[in-house]
């Protein structure tokens, strides 16, 4: 109950001095917006970084078909390992923590007709599991290759966004027929825009897939360009290595610890590394905003201590007045966490502002699309509170112990 | 209402040590109109801070209506002083910032009185010295006087026992001096005890005893 009239006696006072306060205020809200804005760049960094991965794939490990290195069975070294169709069958049974495995054969310079467009692409021979390892996702109203595409070598093709709108325009591509090399294909779908920071033989959105099998039944290829199989738990992604190594060394002959006889480009680790380096940088943009805001809080403190030395007189007037040591104290610690609390919100609801406002903006392809996103999120919000309030606290708390510890007499005589 | 004995006061600078006040006896009872007068250092303002339990004595006893003060923690000092004990300072004290209704309501804040309690005691009481009409207003926009009534009601407002006016007329003009000596009159009559500091010689025409302080010991007491 007495906390309210100290309340109402603390905001009377306050009034009396509202320039030094608002200049404190304005200390505390530029801390404020700084830790906010720094940390919302991170965390955008670290959100896009990761849509930027997933552009290639979701876990994915490629693997490539190398040379060996080591005599193995009496068989010398520099031999060739080619992978194969049947390789993606041997690992996806024997391997259980396989979530999705495909190969995949390219084929360059291919034609392109439609109506009277033609251009020159390239076009890739695909298994279904690469819809989400690859993420090709279809745009409404199309589809990626199925089974039943696979099993009938159909003449259907998937296009990417890019090569879609250089081909055909804006007119509805699922259900057109396009030649490619004088064959005609059904375009079945198109796939969505989605950023792609690493690839291999050119952007996504540039190319054309067709169903392995009707590849294969068009050109008579026999070996795979590559292997793409995903780890549905990325812990889990050594192990897997250690198994395909294993598996297809016993079937080529080759030292199953011969790190040469396969290429493997491993995604997920990758993006493990990156992670680790986003959380480093978040920590380090964290500490610099944190640092700006202590440094506002200093200015806190300092104000407060000028405060108490002026109000000395004050001080001990209310203390002959029957004022307690506790309720000195908790006037000077209110006008620090009201301070702190006014200019953390005037700061929050800028750097809000400013976030919104730039998420607003379109990022192109540039270095903004990775640092033109700041994102706010719940955690950033409950930090920055937290250590307003520890700020407040910190620099109300010791000069309200000096302004409580003035003795009444002395201050009476202070002139 | 006061009765002390032996009151030391002894204030040790580290280098050296005052000895403010060296062995006071007092008896005051309620309703009297006590002066106290003397040179500069004679230990005035000392012997007044520890009637008003703003100090504590180095050494003797202190019985202030029946409660024994030199062994009292700070908080429970600061209670007395809320409760029994009303300052009038020579410089006035008010808070510049409030008006004088908040002015004279401070001490009742301090006692935790909710609001709707303290506005009839705040109102009457301005009433009483005759501020009705300036409630509202700043100690800036008051004249020496009225700012000095205003410091007279906020000491009444918790009904206190013991009046402390501390050289209450020596920052006015001998008109509102006079007007605020009548109001000090006034009160005595209505039964508070005074006790007053001050420099005025013909103080001995409104109270009825004056204490002569110097260097330290009261050097007699007259009886009117």
């Amino acid at each position: 109950m007495k906390q309210w009239f100290l309340f109402q006696l603390f905001f009377r006072e306050m009034k009396s001095q509202k320039k030094r306060i608002w200049l404190t205020i304005s200390g505390i809200a530029w801390g404020t917006l700084s830790i906010i804005l720094l940390l919302s760049f991170g965390e955008g960094l670290k959100l896009q970084l990761g849509k930027a991965n997933k552009g290639l794939g979701e876990n994915i490990v490629i693997l490539f078909g190398g040379q060996t290195s080591k005599v193995y069975q009496g068989l010398p070294k520099g031999r060739n390992i080619r992978l194969t169709d049947e390789d993606v069958d041997l690992l996806q049974q024997k391997i259980p923590q396989i979530t999705g495995i495909s190969g995949e054969y390219d084929m360059y310079g291919e034609t392109f007709t439609y109506n009277e467009n033609t251009l020159t692409e390239r076009v890739t021979g695909v298994l279904p599991p690469f819809e989400y390892m690859r993420t090709h996702y279809p745009q409404a109203g199309g589809r990626f290759i199925n089974p039943i595409d696979v099993e009938q070598r159909r003449r259907v093709v998937f296009l990417g966004n890019s090569l879609k709108e250089r081909l055909m325009g804006d007119a509805d591509a699922v259900g057109e027929i396009i030649q490619i090399n004088g064959t005609p294909f059904t375009v079945i779908g198109v796939m969505q825009e989605k950023m792609q920071m690493s690839m291999y033989g050119g952007p996504d959105a540039d190319k054309a897939t067709i169903p392995s099998t009707t590849m294969k039944a068009l050109g008579g290829r026999q070996y795979l360009n590559r292997l793409i199989y995903q780890v549905g738990q990325a812990e889990m992604a050594p192990l897997v290595e250690k198994r395909v190594f294993e598996i297809l060394g016993r079937k080529y002959r080759f030292d199953p610890n011969d790190s040469k006889a396969l290429f493997v480009w491993d995604t997920i680790e990758q993006t493990q590394i990156a992670g680790n380096m986003l959380i480093g940088i978040q920590l380090f943009l964290g500490l610099i905003g944190a640092l700006t805001l202590l440094i506002a809080s200093v200015g806190v403190a300092n104000i407060m201590y000028v405060s108490v030395k002026e109000r000395t007189r004050e001080i001990g007037v209310k203390r002959a007045l029957g004022a307690k040591r506790k309720h000195i104290k908790q006037q000077f610690v209110m006008e620090a966490l009201f301070i702190a609390l006014i200019g953390g919100v005037l700061g929050g609801i800028v750097s809000l502002i400013i976030v919104t406002v730039l998420q607003g903006i379109p990022v192109g392809d540039g270095p903004l699309q990775l640092l033109g996103k700041p994102t706010f999120s719940v955690p950033i919000f409950l930090a920055t509170a937290s250590i307003l309030g520890i700020v407040g606290l910190a620099a109300g708390y010791f000069p309200a112990r000096r302004a409580a510890k003035v003795d009444p007499v002395e201050s009476l005589r202070y002139e | 209402m006061i009765d002390m004995e032996g009151i030391t006061r002894v204030y040790d600078t580290g280098k050296i040590q005052v000895e403010a006040l060296r062995g006071i006896d007092l008896t005051i009872q309620e309703g009297e109109f006590i002066a106290i007068m003397g040179p500069s250092g004679s230990g005035k303002s000392t012997l007044m801070h520890l009637i008003g339990c703003l100090d504590t004595p180095t050494a003797g006893r202190y019985t202030l209506d029946g409660e024994k003060v030199e062994t009292l923690t700070d908080n429970q000092l600061a209670e007395i002083r809320n409760r029994k004990v009303g300052f009038v300072f020579q410089s006035f004290n008010l808070m510049p910032y409030a008006t004088a209704y908040e002015n004279v309501e401070l001490p009742l804040i301090f006692a935790g009185i909710p609001g709707a309690g303290r506005k009839q005691r705040v109102t009457s009481l301005l009433a009483r010295v005759g501020l009705a009409d300036r409630m509202d207003h700043k100690p800036g926009e008051l004249s020496g006087g009225q700012q000095q009534r205003v410091a007279i009601a906020r000491s009444l407002v918790n009904q206190p026992r013991i009046i402390l006016a501390d050289e209450p007329t020596g920052n006015l003009d001998s008109a509102s001096g006079e007007e605020i000596m009548s109001l000090f009159m006034e009160l005595w009559q209505q039964g508070n005890t005074i006790i007053m500091i001050t420099h005025d010689p013909n103080i001995s025409d409104w109270c009825n005893k004056i204490v002569h302080l110097k260097d330290g010991l009261i050097e007699n007491g007259e009886m009117h």
